[in-house]
């Protein structure tokens, strides 16, 4: 059953003349209860303006235009605000890209976990929240009695693993996880993955990744959604978009990534560069770089059509013999 | 930067575009002084009617009235634009250059030359300005010059901060280390390639100086400092506030005060619209360290201490 | 640097200045060309006795700095029996001289009144800081509309206006309304009780309130920026995200992040500060150091004003270095290497 379900989702960003710059295009995708989905693409595909649209969390410039975000059948674009703030963090919340600076730097970690206990009435007293607080630290791996002190004198992992704490706090049922693991070395990566993974399962979580890593998605995620200009081209379960994409542009993006099997394979570039929000083809976005392309790409923009029936492709060539 | 272009870009802020207009007419005015005012406020003035004479409100002959010598205080007014200017102007040229060169040895050098340096300008802030200014002005005597060298010698600090701050930015660029790389001498490196960098902000920064100069010498002159030769605006409310507050005066107390806030308000515009063209860059994102924050922010210039320490 | 290592570089930076202060008043009273003392000396009209007052008083026949040849001769105690050492010897007694114009102990006139500058400058500071804080607050919040832009234009505009010509300005416009200069009206004292402070309070209006203008824009400038700083970092995205509403993201995020660099700069206008409170006090006759250096400097009474000079570039010293120490005691990160 989707816990979330978006439906035509688009938003535009105002520019300072006035001129209204389409982000994010008739985005359609759904989160199962307890599932994961991976949401990837180039910087500036729109994944990010998705994440906080759907937390209603766009910067000034930023507008909804249109479409339905449905929270457990509810439709959050609909709401008022202050109904949307008892959503935020207690139905959804959001662990930030480059934990370092989404904590208060002069705040303990404790007080900042206990702010979100305390707004959404999670716990009683001071002392009952503090208790709460430190039993999530405990969680991610953290000793309660460090809650004491400041984001500085945590190191970069201790510090992700903090921010998902907080995130955690209010037993939220869908966590947006924004680049978890870009800014941290490697080993950090891992452990944060484990932890993921491991309070997915425990918490049965959904999880929603948003991330330009495939290999975290490839690990993690039992769905991808491939974004490219604003638009879908391609959802579908993960094992499908690894071992058999069909848009044009995820299987250059795969291409793109080096295999440590295959070492020796050269990498694959995608020559060209992204579309410019202001200059938007009238067909597909990825029409000029795309190593398959028709006249008709070009010409109108390609629905989604359906590969089988968990599987989306955006793309005009679907189902036409190769 | 290129100058036309720096041109082009202040013709489109229009603060700064009223502030030059209101700047030439006052400079104008000061030019063409003699000409403009309608009498001599060097002048003696015989009084025959003291009650008719001193302090007379305005009227056909004279259009802000007189002052408690009986004289027309328009003209004076209009005089005591020259003073304004030229002390703004020439205290600002020497902060300028004193401020300029400490900042650029400083950052340039960096090590102890820039800990020595830094050093003196904390000092220069942390000790109250008008009062060392009071002292050493009543010492040294009343005068056009050694007001200029007062305001000029201690005006220096927010500059050398300032050009030190872009020094060192600059200092790291590439044709800086390719040029050091090549063996170009250091005096060479710094004029050919660091000054230009560093010449917009100092020219930003040296407008607001003379509004800064400008402020400061009407503030000693009405404490009594001012040359006593001269036809300036703070002699000018000395005098008024001595003499015409009991009688309300406002002719002789108002316009000299006025005309002080024109100057240093189209000072401030066209200074900020400067700034706005040639730094938008120094702002940093530390909040680590507020200081570096107000810094950059603060072109009217609050005092600020020793940035080391937060390093 | 570790917090420790922060305030013992403070303290010793406090030291040194005010050595050097110290220092630069002896120069100017004693060294500089048209020094006032030899001035006097060789003022014809002086008396015998006089001069050798003076004379005694400032060790004028001694050595200046430093006595070479008492030092040869190994007589290093004797050795600083000089000018300079009497100086700082007075100084450290309290002793700042006698006003040539009162002929009264300047320490004396200076600690008479000393309490009602400080009156001016913490009423000054307070409503400073208030009315900056919660402009700049506003400027920053509604940044942008048309409120941002008359805050700004505002701060710019009291930044042009001399202090002494906003005194005279308010003292035209409240003529009959409020009290035009002093402490209190003649005839009442603090045994007449509620009447008497309600008295001082009317006088105290006009000049606080020019006084605090000296700052308030400059306080609306920096704490704009500051806040606005703030609001463009993560962890307020992060309080959004939260369920906070704007109030509460102010208030508990926003505000003490953007407060902190307004500690220090409450110490650093405080030079500011005096340098004001000199023009208000001469504007408003309020009898504080500010208006004795003013008559000070009209009458050429030297000792006054060296003592005035004094107090007032050592009271500031001081109050950075407080406001140093507490920077680092208030800001959790002066800890890092």
């Amino acid at each position: 059953m989707a816990i979330l379900e978006v439906r035509n989702l688009s938003v535009e960003y105002l520019t300072e003349d006035g001129v209204p710059l389409r982000a994010v295009e008739d985005v359609n995708f759904c989160l199962e209860e307890g599932g994961s989905l991976g949401l990837v693409g180039e910087s500036g595909c729109g994944k990010t303006t998705v994440m906080l649209g759907l937390l209603r969390m766009l910067p000034q410039e930023g507008r909804i235009v249109s479409g339905q975000v449905l929270l457990e059948g509810q439709d959050l674009l609909q709401i008022g605000e202050a109904k949307m703030r008892k959503v935020r963090w207690k139905k959804m919340s959001m662990v930030f890209q480059g934990a370092m600076n989404a904590l208060n730097p002069v705040r303990t970690i404790e007080s900042q976990i206990v702010e979100a206990l305390r707004i959404h009435d999670i716990v009683g007293g001071a002392s009952e929240a503090r208790q709460r607080a430190g039993e999530l630290l405990e969680m991610v791996g953290i000793s309660a009695t460090r809650g004491r002190e400041h984001p500085h004198q945590y190191s970069g992992g201790m510090k992700q693993r903090a921010i998902i704490a907080m995130a955690l706090a209010c037993e939220p049922h869908i966590l947006i996880a924004d680049e978890p693991t870009t800014a941290l070395d490697v080993m950090i990566q891992a452990q944060i993955l484990e932890l993921l993974e491991r309070l997915k399962e425990e918490l049965k979580l959904s999880l929603l990744l948003v991330t330009h890593d495939l290999g975290l998605v490839a690990e993690v995620c039992d769905d991808v959604l491939v974004m490219y200009g604003g638009r879908v081209a391609e959802i579908a379960r993960s094992s499908a978009i690894f071992n058999d994409p069909v848009h044009p542009y995820t299987q250059r993006l795969l291409q793109a990534f080096p295999d440590v099997k295959a070492p020796d394979t050269p990498l694959v570039s995608i020559p060209g560069s992204p579309p410019r929000l202001d200059a938007l083809p009238p067909g597909c976005r990825f029409e000029p770089r795309c190593h398959l392309r028709e006249d008709i790409c070009a010409q109108r923009i390609p629905p989604s059509i359906a590969v089988n029936n968990s599987h989306l492709a955006a793309c005009h060539l679907v189902g036409r013999e190769s | 930067m290129d100058a036309l272009k720096a041109l082009k870009q202040f013709s489109r802020n229009p603060m700064g575009v009223v502030g030059a207009i209101m700047l030439s007419v006052i400079v104008a005015t000061g030019v063409f002084a003699p000409i403009l005012a309608p009498y001599d406020p060097y002048a003696r003035v015989e009084v025959t009617d003291p009650a008719k004479e001193i302090l007379a409100p305005p009227d056909e002959e004279h259009i802000l009235g007189r002052d408690d010598a009986g004289k027309d205080v328009f003209s004076q007014l209009i005089f005591g634009v020259r003073v304004s200017l030229i002390v703004g102007f020439a205290a600002s040229i020497m902060s300028m250059f004193i401020g300029a060169t400490v900042g650029i040895l400083a950052g340039y050098y960096g090590g102890r030359v820039e800990t020595l340096l830094m050093r003196l300008v904390d000092f220069l802030l942390v000790i109250p300005n008008l009062p060392l200014m009071l002292v050493i002005i009543t010492i040294m005597g009343r005068g056009i010059l050694n007001m200029i060298l007062v305001i000029g010698l201690l005006g220096w600090t927010w500059m050398a901060r300032l050009v030190r701050s872009q020094v060192i930015s600059v200092k790291e660029r590439q044709f800086v280390l390719r040029a050091r790389s090549i063996g170009a001498s250091h005096f060479r490196i710094i004029i050919r390639h660091i000054l230009p960098q560093v010449v917009p902000i100092i020219i930003s920064q040296a407008v607001l100086d003379i509004a800064v100069a400008i402020l400061t010498e009407s503030s000693l002159a009405f404490l009594g400092l001012g040359d006593p030769t001269l036809v300036s605006w703070g002699t000018m409310l000395n005098y008024a506030f001595a003499r015409a507050i009991s009688r309300q005066a406002w002719w002789f107390l108002l316009p000299p005060g006025f005309a002080i806030v024109l100057v240093s308000v189209s000072l401030v515009l066209i200074g900020n619209a400067l700034e706005e063209i040639v730094n938008p860059k120094l702002r940093t994102h530390h909040l680590f360290d507020p200081r570096k924050m107000v810094a950059a922010v603060v072109g009217v210039g609050v005092p600020l201490r020793v940035e080391e320490m937060m390093e | 640097m570790g917090r420790r290592n922060y305030m013992i570089r403070s303290v010793g930076f406090a030291i040194v200045t005010l050595a050097l202060v110290i220092v630069f008043n002896f120069l100017l009273f004693r060294i500089m060309p048209g020094d006032p003392i030899s001035i006097l000396i060789h003022n014809p009209r002086m008396t015998r006795e006089s001069r050798e007052r003076i004379r005694e008083d400032f060790g004028l026949d001694k050595p200046v700095w430093l006595d070479v040849e008492r030092l040869k001769a190994g007589d290093v105690g004797g050795a600083f029996d000089t000018q300079f050492t009497a100086y700082v010897r007075n100084l450290s007694r309290g002793n700042l001289g006698v006003s040539f114009h009162t002929r009264r102990d300047v320490a004396e006139l200076l600690r008479e009144r000393v309490g009602r500058t400080v009156m001016l400058l913490l009423g000054g500071e307070v409503v400073a800081a208030v009315f900056g804080i919660a402009f700049g607050l506003l400027a920053a919040w509604r940044r942008g509309s048309w409120l941002d832009t008359t805050i700004l234009l505002w701060a710019l505009f009291s930044w042009a206006l001399p202090t002494f010509f906003l005194g005279i300005i308010l003292l035209l416009l409240a003529r009959g309304h409020l009290p035009m200069g002093g402490v209190v009206t003649p005839g009442l004292t603090p045994k007449d009780g509620l009447v008497y402070y309600l008295d001082v309070g009317k006088h105290l209006v006009l000049p606080t309130v020019t006084e605090a203008v000296v700052v308030t824009g400059q306080y609306i400038l920096i704490m704009r920026s500051s806040v606005m700083e703030v609001l463009s970092e993560d962890y307020i995205m992060a309080a959004k995200a939260k369920g906070l509403n704007t109030l509460q993201i102010m208030r508990d995020h926003a505000l003490k992040n953007a407060m902190l660099p307004m500690v220090t700069i409450f110490a650093l206008t405080l030079g500011i500060m005096v340098g004001g409170a000199i023009q208000v006090e001469t504007v408003f006759s309020w009898p504080g150091i500010g208006r004795l250096m003013f008559e000070a400097v009209s009458k050429r009474d030297y000792p006054v004003l060296q003592g005035a000079f004094l107090l007032l570039a050592v009271s500031v010293v001081l109050a950075n270095l407080v406001a140093d120490l507490l920077y680092s005691v208030l800001d959790p990160r002066v800890q890092d290497k």
